[in-house]
């Protein structure tokens, strides 16, 4: 008497110890994990940090990737049957602690659980990213780190609109949105993210659309909120690279703030008028926003776009340098504008750069071991924050 | 030869709308009170006790006065102040 396929799977599902997709997200970081697949399989996404040891091979390779026999293993194949039939396979062969992922990579994925974007590019992409892949500053191993990376834009207004656009169609693999806005008529001179479809609709929701349709590569995640002291790490940590494109100085501030705590850099960009600034603020390694700015300008003298007016290609222009410096940073090429500030006047037409420094007495970056305590910042955006911290 | 001092545009209507403003070369203090003398809104805005107020940055070239000898840098013939407040807009 045979038995089918499916009597197989059972009867080694019922030997073996299965694990969740939740479980293993958790202690993704203590368990080996294998990936099982075949090698076309892999190659469109896996979980991050996961051993490429296709099944074919798994009993004579497995040595190589797990010496001590007690070692937590999970393996995984596309739905769970195959790492069944494996993880039946290891356990024969002595290994006393062996996992099948439960729903295997179709259900990780599903569940929304983070993967890494693939490590060749499919013939598609070869397509889409062509451009970038002759430049040999970036080339196929270039445009890989882009789809691997993660980005936050904060605001997705004039700043936030070219530069996430530019940041989707580079094939940037993640793209967060925060804003807790919606979308307004008088943002439509200048915030391209948007269309006359949207209005009254959630800035973010109208940023994953027009970013998603223009390249279903990304995946953006949005964050329909108001950053705050209680927020802004756990946001910020999330990504790899920040862009600030806010529309104040007390969240300007802030973000200076967790940026600090974090280690991660941003890329600075903004406005006023016909004018604009940028520069990227990289903790320790050069100056940070209070370095430069110890104050904000008193209201009177820094009225918002809303107040003052701002010409709508202006942040065009702001907004596609902090994507050009996002994208220099991600790819570890060129001169950044670390150290530099970059000022813009649409007037005169000119571009300027000016030196800054690391300021040894900034009272937020000064002290390497004690980064500001998050406090949520007035209009002054004077700093209690370091006087917590020194006393 | 006189030296420039650029006026950012949030500072503008201090300065009658003028972007840019001609001064004689010398010390940076001396630049700026003769600004302040010219334009004495512009002056209180920036100063106090003649000294730039914080929330002013000052480049003089393309460096900032606080990392050269702050306002007693020297201003060159020909050389750029650039005066620069921080914007938030975005």
């Amino acid at each position: 008497m045979t038995k089918s396929y499916r009597d197989v799977v059972n009867e080694a599902k019922a030997r073996i110890r299965e694990i969740t997709p939740t479980d293993l997200e958790h202690r993704l970081d203590e368990l080996t994990v294998l990936d099982i697949r075949e090698a076309d399989e892999f190659e469109q996404g896996a979980i991050p940090g996961a051993i490429f040891s296709p099944r074919g091979t798994l009993e004579s390779s497995i040595s190589a990737h797990v010496t001590d026999p007690e070692t937590e293993i999970v393996l995984y194949c596309a739905g769970g049957a195959r790492s069944a039939l494996a993880a039946a396979t290891l356990e024969d062969m002595g290994y006393t602690n062996v996992w099948s992922l439960e729903g295997g990579f179709t259900r990780w994925k599903n569940d929304g659980h983070s993967w890494r974007a693939p490590e060749s590019l499919s013939s598609e992409q070869r397509g889409r990213y062509s451009r970038h892949i002759l430049l040999p500053e970036v080339g196929e191993e270039g445009q890989i780190k882009l789809l691997d990376a993660k980005a936050l834009v904060i605001g997705a207004g004039g700043l936030g609109s070219p530069s996430a656009i530019y940041l989707a169609a580079a094939g940037v693999g993640t793209i967060g949105i925060v804003d807790f806005d919606v979308v307004d008529t008088s943002n439509l001179q200048r915030q391209i993210l948007h269309n006359v479809d949207r209005l009254g609709r959630s800035k973010v929701e109208s940023a994953r659309e027009t970013l998603t349709a223009l390249n279903p590569d990304v995946k953006v995640e949005t964050h329909d909120v108001r950053l705050s002291a209680d927020n802004v790490l756990e946001i910020l940590g999330q990504y790899d690279v920040i862009l600030d494109g806010g529309d104040n100085f007390p969240t300007r501030y802030l973000v200076n703030d967790a940026s600090l705590h974090l280690r991660k850099p941003v890329v600075h960009g903004s406005i006023f008028r016909f004018e604009g600034q940028a520069t990227i603020f990289d903790p320790y390694q050069g100056p940070c926003y209070r370095c430069q700015y110890p104050e904000p300008p008193p209201p009177e003298l820094a009225p918002s776009c809303a107040e003052a007016g701002v010409l709508g290609v202006l942040p065009g222009i702001v907004g596609s340098i902090q994507a050009v410096e996002t994208i220099k940073y991600i790819l570890g090429i060129g001169e950044t504008l670390v150290g530099r500030l970059l000022c813009y006047d649409a007037l005169t037409q000119e571009f300027r750069t000016l030196n800054i420094r690391r300021d040894p007495d900034c009272p937020a970056c000064g002290d390497e071991e004690r980064p500001p305590r998050l406090v949520e910042y007035d209009a002054t955006c004077a700093y209690p924050g370091a006087v917590a911290r020194l006393n | 030869m006189p030296a420039t001092v650029r006026i950012p545009t949030s500072l503008r209507s201090l300065t009658d709308g003028s972007a840019v403003v001609e001064v004689q070369p010398g010390k940076l203090d001396e630049l700026l009170g003769d600004l302040a003398t010219r334009y004495p809104e512009l002056g209180e805005r920036l100063l106090e006790d003649g000294r730039p107020r914080r929330f002013v940055n000052i480049f003089v070239a393309e460096d900032d006065i606080r990392f050269l000898d702050g306002v007693d840098t020297p201003v060159g013939e020909g050389q750029v102040v650039t005066i620069l407040p921080a914007v938030a807009g975005g």
